[in-house]
Formats: C-alpha cells, sequence, structure tokens
C-alpha cells in the first residue's frame, strides 16, 4: 500500500482547499456588505468585532440557530437535497483552479511529490479542466430547480422557472466567451492557460478583450448577480426559490451563492488576468489579489446598475450575447490562422 | 481499487436505471436518470474517455435532463395516471423486447468479451496525446464526411425549431 500516503496528503491538500475556500466566502459577505455600505455612504457592519470583523461569524451562528421550517406540503427529500447539489457544485469546480505555481514541498514530501499533483498549486490538473467546470455548474442548476419545484409554492416555482432557463440561455453565451481563449492557449487544462500567459502583455484580457466582456456579462448571468437577479427578486417574488427556506437550508443556498461568486472571481482572474502570474509578490498573493478584485468588481456593479426586466435579459442574452460570442469565436479563429501562417 | 470502483459505480448505474422504469413519480423518475447519466459519466472516466464523459454531464445530465424536469415541474404531475393493476401484455411485450435488443448487442458483447478484465489499458494507447487531441483528429481526418453531415443535420434542426416556435403575427 504504498499509494496509502499520497492519497492521505491528496485529502489533507483537498480541506485546506476547501477550508480557505469557505473561510474567504465568510468573509466575502462582510466585504460584500462593507463596500455596499460605502457606495451608499453608510459605514456597514461594525459591531461585532473591531471593524465588523466577526460579522460572518455572528452571521453563522444565528443562521444555525434559527427554527428548521419545512413546508408541510413540500416534497421531502427533495426539498433536503436541493440545497445541498447547490452547495457541492458550486465547491467542487475549485478542485481545478491553479491557485499557485508550486508548493515548493519537494523535501519535504520526498519521493511522493510527483504524485497526485501533490507540489502543484492545483488539486487536480486535468486536461479538460473548462469542461469539467461547465459540465459541473450545468449540473448546479437542478440544485435551483428543484428547491424551487419541492417547495411546492407559487413564488419558489415561478422564481426556479426564471432561474432555470437564464441560467441554460447564459450558459451557452459562457462558454461561448471562453472559446476563443482556449484557441490562443491550445489547451483546455487551467494550468496550461495560466502558462501561456507568462507576461503582462500575453495577459488574455488583451487579446481577448471581448471575451473577456462576454465572460463578465455571462458570468454575472450565470451567478443571478443584481443586474441579472431576476430569479430572487424581492418585490416581485419574494426571494424566488429560497422563499420556503429557512436555517441553515437557507445558509447552504446563501453559502453556495458566495462561493460561485468567488469560483467566477477566480475563473476570470485564471482564464483573462494571468492567474498566480505576476512579479516579485508569491504567486499565492497574486492570484488572491487578482480574484478579490473582480469580487469587489462584481460588488461595485451590484452597488451601481438596477435590476433589468426579465424578457430584456432574455432577449440580450439571445439576440445579443449570443451572436457576439459566435463572432468572437469566428474572428478570434481567423485572424489566429492567418498569424500562423505568417509566423511560421 | 479501479474494479472495485468500477463495480460499486455500475450497480449504482444500473440500480438508478431501475428506479427510472419503477418509480411512480416523474419527477423522480427524472432524478434517477439524471443519476443515471452521471454514473456513465464516471463509467466513461474509468475507460479514460474523460473528454467523452464531460460531454455526457454537460449535453445529457446537463442540458437534455433539465428540460425534461422543468416540461414535468410546468405540468405538475403528480403520480402517473396509469392503471396499478399489472398488465401482463405489457410485461410479456416488455421482456421480448429486452431480450431482442440483448440479441442485437451479442455480436458487440462477444467481440469486446476479451477486453473487459483489461480496463485501464486504452489509456496507455493515447500516450503523449491528450484524449480531446486524439478525438479532434479523428473527428477532423477520418470522420470529417460524417460530422459535416451530422453537423448539417443539427443546423437544419435548429433552423427548424426556431420556425416552428415563433408566432405568426400575420393580420
Amino acid at each position: 500500500m504504498d499509494s496509502a500516503l499520497p492519497l492521505l496528503l491528496v485529502v489533507i491538500k483537498t480541506l485546506l482547499v476547501i477550508v480557505a475556500v469557505l473561510t474567504f466566502v465568510a468573509y466575502l459577505t462582510l466585504l460584500e456588505r462593507k463596500v455596499l455600505g460605502w457606495i451608499q455612504v453608510r459605514i456597514g457592519p461594525n459591531r461585532v468585532g473591531p471593524w465588523g470583523l466577526l460579522q460572518p461569524l455572528a452571521d453563522g451562528a444565528k443562521l444555525l440557530l434559527k427554527e428548521e421550517i419545512t413546508v408541510a406540503s413540500a416534497n421531502r427529500v427533495v426539498y433536503i437535497l436541493a440545497p445541498l447539489i447547490v452547495v457541492v457544485c458550486a465547491l467542487i469546480p475549485f478542485a481545478v483552479i491553479p491557485f499557485s505555481k508550486g508548493l515548493g514541498l519537494e523535501s519535504l514530501l520526498g519521493p511522493v511529490a510527483d504524485k497526485f499533483d501533490l507540489n502543484t498549486g492545483v488539486i487536480a490538473d486535468i486536461n479538460l479542466g473548462i469542461l469539467y467546470i461547465f459540465g459541473i455548474s450545468s449540473l448546479g442548476v437542478y440544485g435551483v430547480i428543484l428547491g424551487g419545484w419541492a417547495s411546492n409554492s407559487k413564488y419558489s416555482l415561478l422564481g426556479s422557472v426564471r432561474a432555470a432557463a437564464q441560467m441554460i440561455s447564459y450558459e451557452l453565451g459562457l462558454s461561448l466567451s471562453v472559446i476563443g481563449v482556449l484557441m490562443l492557449a491550445g489547451s483546455l487544462s487551467l494550468v496550461q492557460i495560466v502558462e501561456a500567459q507568462d507576461s503582462v502583455y500575453k495577459w488574455f484580457v488583451f487579446r481577448q478583450p471581448l471575451g473577456f466582456l462576454l465572460f463578465l456579462i455571462a458570468g454575472s448571468a450565470e451567478i443571478a448577480r443584481t443586474p441579472f437577479d431576476l430569479m430572487e427578486c424581492e418585490n416581485e417574488l419574494v426571494a424566488g426559490y429560497q422563499t420556503e427556506y429557512s436555517s441553515m437550508k437557507f445558509g447552504l443556498f446563501y453559502l453556495g451563492e458566495y462561493a460561485h461568486l468567488l469560483f467566477l472571481s477566480s475563473m476570470m482572474a485564471t482564464l483573462f488576468f494571468g492567474g498566480w502570474q505576476g512579479p516579485v509578490l508569491p504567486p499565492v498573493v497574486w492570484f488572491l489579489g487578482k480574484t478579490f478584485f473582480f469580487v469587489t468588481v462584481f460588488v461595485w456593479i451590484r452597488g451601481t446598475y438596477p435590476r433589468l426586466r426579465y424578457d430584456r435579459v432574455m432577449q440580450f442574452g439571445w439576440k445579443t450575447l449570443l451572436p457576439v460570442g459566435l463572432f468572437n469565436v469566428m474572428a478570434t479563429a481567423f485572424v489566429y490562422i492567418i498569424w500562423l501562417q505568417y509566423a511560421s | 481499487m479501479e474494479t472495485i470502483l468500477f463495480y460499486v459505480l455500475a450497480v449504482v448505474t444500473l440500480l438508478s436505471a431501475v428506479f427510472v422504469v419503477f418509480l411512480r413519480r416523474p419527477i423522480h423518475n427524472v432524478l434517477f436518470m439524471i443519476l443515471t447519466m452521471i454514473g456513465l459519466a464516471t463509467l466513461f472516466i474509468l475507460l479514460h474517455a474523460e473528454f467523452l464523459a464531460m460531454v455526457q454531464i454537460i449535453v445529457y445530465a446537463g442540458a437534455v435532463m433539465v428540460l425534461f424536469l422543468f416540461v414535468i415541474m410546468l405540468l405538475n404531475l403528480e403520480e402517473i395516471d396509469f392503471p396499478r393493476e399489472p398488465r401482463p401484455l405489457r410485461w410479456g411485450f416488455g421482456v421480448i423486447l429486452s431480450l431482442a435488443f440483448v440479441v442485437m448487442l451479442f455480436p458487440v458483447i462477444k467481440r469486446i468479451a476479451p477486453t473487459i478484465t483489461s480496463v485501464g489499458q486504452s489509456g496507455d494507447m493515447a500516450g503523449a496525446m491528450s484524449n480531446l487531441d486524439l478525438i479532434a483528429r479523428e473527428l477532423f481526418t477520418t470522420y470529417l464526411l460524417p460530422f459535416e453531415i451530422a453537423s448539417f443535420l443539427l443546423l437544419a434542426a435548429i433552423i427548424g425549431t426556431v420556425v416552428i416556435g415563433r408566432k405568426l403575427t400575420r393580420n
């Protein structure tokens, strides 16, 4: 059983990443409330701990202690399953995000360093990373749909119908916007995509500006951030598919939502802004810095734009985003081939 | 280890396929069908066909089944309105059909039977080339014509749905 030790180490590494992600997600809620506060000339949370730093813990404790309500007419199994699907599908894509170059643990790990990507800054460097991410995120839709359906309430059902339609439509735009990057990097592995951007002018945001813009828009629709959060719109749907959820089940939906936000930001850093690449500072710092920059951008967008009308969201998705995405793919392929011709 | 994993996944996949047929609430059937699709994808991964696995998840588990779920949710089907008492004729028909299917599959099973025990060999064959490169190369060289025909067919189908789905606003 010489594979037992590396396997154990992989489990430990995975746990460390999950703990880190969950901590960031918790503090993301504080960041969002603080930044929103500043945008609206308020102070934001400042009661629990210095600068409100213990607020996430207090929120978590509150959610855990709330009464757990299951609607009498709900489909019990599916009702419990839905938040779990959301959280799992929000957490497992982090497995393929490269957060650092190497971990520099060769001397510590000894002979097992080469096994199972133990010494690399990613849990699993699979060569179909992007497809894996899209696969998992397409499964994440089920959590939302089932949650709305199982609550057996009209607001929830309407919310989840909206959510499903929107997520399916914008998933197309999202995947189209990434294809340009995949072509230029020549790989679907996120590790190799990062390695292809080894200097600032090679960052894909400069070679794929349209792709980046599409990714930003489709991404914020996919995770249902404010201009696109019609599925949980308070004033017409009373929080949509989450209406009938309380206590930690609601907490799980919330966790999933913020984990998605963190994930999307880290994807943007990885695909378009060179991931962990950067001078002087250690790679992890660069990666986290870029990720949190995009988190802040999303909060900023939420504080700036009003919610769109639902029919316009769908119309935009199908009639603007999709054609522009297709154009971007064609144009990138065309230019790339011509460039290959002249370069050789 | 791989063998154990294979049997666990195969049992899960087959059991959920059985549940798809025998459960009576449509929504449960769809849920188990999703599980079947995911199980198939994991079996593909064990066969080192990662690309196929991902496509299976994205297309079948992610897109097709969402539409199934959507329709069932909107129609709000509770119990299937089939009569509960078993119908001997239907059972007989089902058994005959599945037997016919097994007979049809027999040549295939016979051909791959010796290699069933050696799962995991095919990965070494690909060597330096990744799964995706291999598929792309085959698709755009050996199977270019069928590929183009299939894509043409798909395009026609897309245009067809748009035409059918369009509201006629003629006065």
